[in-house]
């Protein structure tokens, strides 16, 4: 463990007395400092009474409880401690304290502390303290004072060395040249000091995805070799880069979404696409679920919107995906009729609120969704076989159905003459994962409404598999075999 | 006893005015009040204990010995051996500290000393204005001229 000692001082244009006044209010917090959100003093005690505890919230989420060991309205000075905190501040100590500028009437201002903090993390925590809780303090009281706040010059270099020490060397897996599984190999990585509007994590769960296999065999050309794959994990956020708001040090985060990366334990990485993760989702559920949470989630509510009532059918029902779909779908009132293929993943879809499984190795799936819907068809099909369904997809629609194909596991799709669509006035959509989260505000509505789900129990997240992240070959053979069940994950 | 306590805010980097306070034997480079200083018995001017015997511009000798130096702390205590000024139990302190917004300076100059009751405020006043405020203002000139 690091220790770590931060101290910042700043000149009020007001005489001590006022400053004092603000300041002294040990639980007065929550007036002044933008990152707390609400403080009471525990216990009903006052709050300038030693040993008096102030539990508060941060805008951010997360508590802290702090603990008031000193305070001298002659010194106008006060200590206190961190109790608990949801950051690794280990026997965190500061003092605020003011003194008077004789000359002109000002007050100077000074904030320091002690703490440990884990190895590595020592100059993102001490720049954190420094300029989130301290100056962003500082100059919050100024404004409260009607003043206006001290114009920070950073001179560039101690400026990054500050705030972000160095490259953290790793391992991950890379993507030496395209091929099998053979050709991902465990190798030292290195990653880079973040940059403006950059993250640094380090992950704790990856998610291994079928698209992860076609960025490996070059079929879909998002990663030119030598690279790390990966488009899905969680993590701990280790330090930010310049320009990033709402993010901090300690903070957990996942993300699904481009570029790929993944396969490492560091990653540095643009902020904006991060999710803050809630409490109730762990790391391993968000690693697990986000890509294919999130896929459900505009699937059902943005390329089509699903209602009470409405008919669908899902291929793969008992695939990844399927299962969100056909529990999600549940969950809004549609009548839910899936297609799988055996008996074992037939039990799975209807354990998932599939209604109607088809065992499409048997019986033909559209005779069957005629049969289910009294001849009317399904007012909506998710199809992520693509060659080997897709046309008999369209006729398993009602008219003004709409056809959403979104993978083609079974091999590209032929070549369609869409006036035949006439016939139902159909429509199809052909949805891209990057055109409905690409932007801060699409994840974030996304994600509220994904987790929202998983919080409420609508939708579920299995793991079936764990692997090690060096043993990503294996679970690449894994998902190539079919021998997985729900997700798989790596743990760095 | 009486306590004279001065600060100020010096538009330069503390380790930069540092270097021109701790000389202890420096006073006549920036002190307008200092016409000359020497240190007694050719002992090194960052040596606790050593004792500068100067002179003051309108006249007058002034023996003060150094009581601790702390390049760590940016600060220094001294006090006065002999002074035409009439006070017992001088003792002073110098202290700077970084203003990390702005890498500017807050300057402390404090003293403690007795004196005759009907002195306090005419010596107050000497010495927190005239040395204290007086040695802001001159450092001031110093440091941010180049």
């Amino acid at each position: 463990m690091g220790q770590v000692k931060v101290r910042k001082s700043t000149v009020v244009d007001a005489p001590i007395g006022a400053v004092w006044n603000v300041l002294r209010d040990f639980n007065g917090h929550d007036r002044w400092h933008p990152i707390v959100a609400e403080s009471a003093i525990e216990d009903g005690r006052a709050a300038d009474e030693i040993g008096c505890v102030r539990r508060f919230r941060l805008r951010q989420g997360g508590w802290l409880r702090e603990q008031l060991l000193k305070l001298s309205d002659r010194d106008h000075s006060f200590t206190y401690c961190i109790l608990e905190a949801p950051l690794p501040l280990y026997d965190y100590v500061a003092t605020l304290r003011l003194k008077p500028i004789t000359d002109g009437g000002g007050t100077f201002w000074e904030w320091q502390s002690t703490f440990g903090a884990p190895p590595g993390e020592e100059a993102a925590l001490a720049a954190l303290v420094g300029e989130q809780v301290y100056e962003a303090g500082f100059d919050a009281v100024k404004a409260q004072l009607g003043l206006g706040s001290t114009p920070r010059v950073r001179a560039a270099a101690p400026r990054g060395a500050a705030s972000s020490s160095a490259p953290i060397e790793c391992n991950g897996m890379v993507l030496d040249r395209f091929g099998g599984p053979e050709v991902l190999k465990w190798q030292r990585l290195s990653a880079p000091v973040p940059g403006p509007g950059e993250v640094r994590l380090r992950h704790t769960a990856i998610g291994v995805n079928y698209i992860d296999v076609y960025l490996r065999t070059g079929y879909y050309p998002l990663l030119q070799p030598p690279g790390v794959p990966g488009l899905e994990g969680a993590g701990v956020v280790v330090d930010v880069g310049p320009g990033v708001n709402g993010i901090l040090v300690g903070d957990r985060v996942g993300y699904a979404c481009m570029p790929p990366g993944a396969y490492a334990e560091y990653r540095t990485m643009k902020a904006d696409l991060l999710v803050l993760l809630p409490d109730e989702i762990s790391d391993e559920t968000a690693a697990a679920g986000l890509l294919k949470g999130m896929t459900a989630e505009f699937l059902l509510h943005r390329v089509h919107r699903v209602k009470e009532g409405d008919s669908i059918l899902v291929h793969a029902a008992a695939g990844g995906v399927g299962q969100l779909l056909c529990q999600w779908a549940r969950a809004l009132g549609a009548s839910v009729i899936g297609t799988v293929g055996s008996l074992e993943k037939a039990r799975i879809a209807r354990a998932h609120g599939c209604a109607y499984p088809i065992l499409y190795t048997e019986e033909d799936f559209v005779e069957k969704v005629r049969e289910i819907t009294a001849g009317r068809g399904c007012d909506v099909v998710y199809d992520a076989v693509g060659r080997d369904t897709f046309l008999r997809s369209y006729e398993a629609l009602a008219v003004r159905g709409h056809l959403v194909s979104f993978g083609q596991a079974s091999g590209p799709i032929e070549p369609v003459d869409i006036a035949g669509f006439v016939g139902k006035s159909a429509r199809v959509s052909r949805p891209n994962f990057g055109h409905y989260t690409g932007t801060p505000a699409e994840v974030r509505a996304i994600t509220d409404r994904l987790f929202d789900a998983l919080r409420r129990g609508i939708v579920s997240v299995e793991i079936g598999q764990r692997f090690p992240l060096s043993d990503a070959a294996e679970a690449h053979r894994a998902l190539g075999a079919r021998r997985t069940t729900g997700s798989s994950i790596l743990l760095p | 006893m009486v306590k004279v306590y001065s600060s100020s805010v010096i538009e330069a980097p503390a380790d930069r005015v540092w270097a021109v306070i701790r000389d202890f034997n420096g006073l006549p480079k920036w002190h307008p009040l200092i016409r000359d200083s020497r240190i007694e018995n050719d002992a090194p001017a960052d040596r606790v204990g050593c004792i500068r015997n100067f002179n003051l511009k309108e006249g007058g000798n002034i023996r003060e010995q150094l009581l601790t130096l702390s390049d760590f702390d940016f600060s220094c205590t001294y006090s006065i051996l002999e002074s035409p000024m009439g006070v017992q139990n001088y003792i002073a302190t110098l202290k700077l500290t970084p203003i990390t917004d702005g890498d500017r300076s807050f300057i402390e100059w404090s003293a403690e000393f007795d004196c005759p009751p009907e002195r306090e405020r005419q010596l107050a006043d000497l010495v927190g204005n005239g040395v204290f405020q007086g040695g802001f203002d001159a450092l001031k000139r110093q440091v941010t001229r180049r």
